[in-house]
């Protein structure tokens, strides 16, 4: 449940879950998992796992994407609960998300 | 008030450890106002500042305000400080008595993971909801009992803009110092794993959840703002708008008073001059000291400027958001989305744009920024790129209206702007790919109006930093070139320009043949030692070599004269070297101070020395085979 082994979770809660990295700008939802797969940039999967709960990307966590880049669409502003964090999708796409009902 | 008050001479040592945008360093402010002390911690670049403040009581407290952090894992430099003061680990600094945890009040729930630890430290501990005002206008509504309940920490309040807004903190500070000093809890802190980073996260929510109350209508000042300012297209226009003012500012705002600063240096020179008897005294003082220390005073005006920018849109909130915007654009070149501040202010001049470095938090990053500075064309490169051009790239219109001239001028700018570009890429890709860099993360703060008191105490800081640190050095280098130029004095009798006779001359008839591939004759070499003072002194230099009378002003004859001296492909090799050489005393010197070393200091000449031989010797070369030698 520490994110980093690559269960079939994801697969299994696919229609519900998606990864913030994925979603569009304007997307409203709770967080699911982080789920770090691989090491990227020099860090391992821990430590960028480590770095996303120090910004409160925790599960439970309300986020909504605020905002994009111009290029690519990258990198996005989220919001996660009360505070705004801008990272990059790639990192995003460890963090698995449920749409909230409403849209 | 009069209970146990500590001997007047004990001094007690207070911490302020917080998150980055929790307001840290505007309290610092505000606590010990002008007494404070801004340097460096032995070995490491990271700041350490530090000042004294009085309780109510009559303590004597010795505040340190810690780099902010989201952690005590110490990921970066800056953070292993904090961390290794808040342990007491760090032997230059004494364990502090009690740690003031701040936290932006309008925004707990980072902060209250970060107390998390903190309390694990088993030191005195305090959380101060800062901002408290703004939470309150806001509708935040916080329990202040039940969260220090919570939290088993007492939790006071304060507004550090305000007047008055720390009155309480003091004064708990006095009543923490009265009762729990002496009890001191063990240490368990350990670095958190992350199944207790998450659990302390869930904590901290669940804590939130029972104190605080958020507003059913949140603000939403900062949204309808970013709405605009994060635009992929309007926000992208307005930085590069914002940008432009910010570079005419440093570019023409400075000129002015630089102007009136170098003709009082210049005028001072003359008085000096004419009170001392000639000889080697009146040369020290008149080219060795007051044009060594005016050579580097004229920066003060574009450097105050530059950092009024940056500390306003720093304090304002903007800078996170334009490094969101620049992320993709500066990312694709291995560089930090804050490296771009830097990289434009460094065509006014390298040396404040290397100062300006500081606003990126890692270290590579920082480094790879300040290796490619001096890459930007600065305005010390004009001089020289207008004596050359005008004298040997004719004024014709190329198309019919683009004038060649500006053409020429435009390439060059251009070719240290992708040259800078190329530089970071490989540094980042072939040297440092091994290395951490951290992943793009960023909080973006709410907008804050800024507070001119605390502009003008940074302002006040990065001025002292400037002319107390990169003084001593740059004033140093400028009495050696100096002396290189000025020794062996010439004998008695000698016709030729002093400068002939001098180590200089030795100097640049030695590197001669060196630079005989590059189409330089020994005049240049010469010139070129001078020139390390500030690039456009290779002009004056130029003039006195070929014993031209008049200096600076004489550049219309100095290139009249090179005209005729120098091949096309000469002047062209020239413009070439310019674009990379390292040629200028000062920005080493900047950079031996802002990276803590020679290392990088002697990297950039290197490989900038290397740069400029290359492109000098193919322009050359290809030109003499297009039959301009």
């Amino acid at each position: 449940m520490n994110g980093h082994s690559r269960s079939t979770n994801g697969a299994a809660s696919a229609d519900a879950s998606l990864p913030l990295g994925a979603a569009p700008c304007g997307f409203r939802g709770r967080i699911d998992a982080i789920h770090v797969t691989e090491d990227a940039n020099g860090l391992t999967a821990t430590e960028i796992e480590n770095r996303l709960l120090e910004l409160g990307f925790v599960e439970g966590a309300h986020v909504e994407i605020l905002h994009e880049g111009a290029f690519a669409r990258d990198p996005i502003a989220v919001r996660v609960n009360h505070a705004t964090i801008a990272l990059r999708r790639r990192e995003a796409m460890s963090i698995l998300a449920t749409a909230d009902k409403s849209g | 008030m009069t209970a146990t008050v500590a001997s007047e001479t004990t001094l007690w040592h207070f911490a302020l450890v917080g998150t980055p945008n929790s307001g840290k360093t505007a309290l610092f402010n505000a606590l010990t106002g002008s007494r404070q002390k801004v340097a460096n911690y032995p070995g490491v670049t990271v700041e350490r500042k530090a000042g004294i403040l009085q309780t109510p009581a009559g303590r004597s407290v010795n505040l340190i305000d810690l780099p902010g952090t989201y952690s005590l894992r110490g990921r970066s430099p800056d953070e292993e400080i904090t961390r290794d003061v808040v342990l007491g680990k760090l032997s230059a600094e004494d364990t502090p008595d009690l740690i003031l945890a701040v936290a932006d009040a309008t925004n707990l729930r980072l902060a209250l993971r970060l107390v998390a630890e903190l309390k694990r430290v088993g030191r005195p501990l305090m959380l101060v909801l800062n901002m408290f005002d703004l939470a309150q206008r806001r509708g935040v509504k916080i329990d202040l009992d039940r969260l220090s309940a919570e939290l088993g920490i007492p939790v006071v309040t304060a507004v550090a803009v305000r007047r008055n807004g720390t009155v309480d903190l003091l004064r708990r500070m006095d009543e923490i110092a009265d009762a729990h000093l002496a009890a001191q809890g063990e240490n368990t802190w350990h670095p958190p794993s992350t199944s207790e980073l998450r659990a302390a996260q869930r904590e901290a929510d669940r804590i939130i959840a029972a104190a605080v109350a958020m507003p059913e209508r949140p603000d939403t000042l900062t949204a309808r703002l970013d709405a605009v300012l994060l635009h992929p297209v309007a926000g992208l226009a307005i930085l590069l708008a914002l940008l432009f003012v910010m570079f005419q500012a440093v570019f023409s705002w400075a000129r002015p008073l630089m102007d009136l600063m170098q003709a009082g240096f210049d005028n001072l020179g003359v008085l000096a001059h004419d009170a001392l008897p000639d000889g080697l005294l009146q040369s020290f003082v008149q080219n060795g000291v007051i044009s060594g220390v005016g050579s580097v005073l004229v920066f003060l005006p574009q450097i105050l400027i530059l950092f009024l920018f940056i500390l306003l849109l720093e304090d304002l909130g903007y800078m996170a958001r334009a490094a969101f915007l620049m992320d993709k654009i500066m990312g694709s070149a291995g560089l930090h989305g804050r490296a771009f501040i830097p990289l434009l202010s460094s065509f006014a001049c390298a040396i404040p744009g290397i100062m300006a470095t500081r606003v990126i938090d890692n270290r590579r990053d920082r480094l790879t920024t300040i290796l490619v500075a001096p890459l930007m064309t600065c305005s010390a490169r004009i001089p020289v790129y207008t004596l050359i051009i005008s004298a040997f790239i004719p004024a014709t219109n190329v198309w019919g209206w683009i004038n060649l001239q500006g053409l020429v001028m435009f390439g060059l700018y251009g070719a240290g702007i992708v040259s800078a570009l190329a530089v970071s890429f490989v540094t980042k890709h072939f040297f440092w790919h091994e290395h951490q860099t951290p992943p793009f993360m960023l909080e973006l703060p709410d907008y804050k109006l800024p507070r001119p008191r605390a502009l003008a105490m940074g302002l006040y800081q990065r001025a002292m930093i400037f002319l107390k640190r990169a003084g001593t050095t740059i004033f140093s280098m400028m009495v050696l070139i100096w002396f290189l130029a000025s020794f062996p004095q010439p004998p008695e009798g000698a016709t030729a320009p002093a400068i002939d006779y001098s180590l200089a001359a030795i100097i640049g008839k030695a590197i001669a043949p060196l630079l005989a591939p590059v189409g330089f004759n020994w005049q240049i070499a010469v010139a070129l030692i001078p020139g390390m003072a500030a690039r456009e002194v290779a002009v004056a230099a130029l003039g006195t070599v070929y014993a031209i009378e008049g200096g600076k002003e004489a550049a219309a004859q100095i290139g009249e004269a090179l005209a005729h001296q120098w091949s096309l492909a000469t002047a062209l090799a020239l413009l070439a070297w310019y674009i990379f050489a390292p040629q200028c005393a000062s920005t080493l010197a900047v950079i031996k101070r802002e990276t803590g070393g020679w290392r990088f200091m002697f990297i950039t000449f290197a490989y900038m020395l290397a740069l400029a031989y290359v492109a000098a010797l193919v322009v050359y070369q290809v030109a003499r085979a297009l039959g301009a030698g």
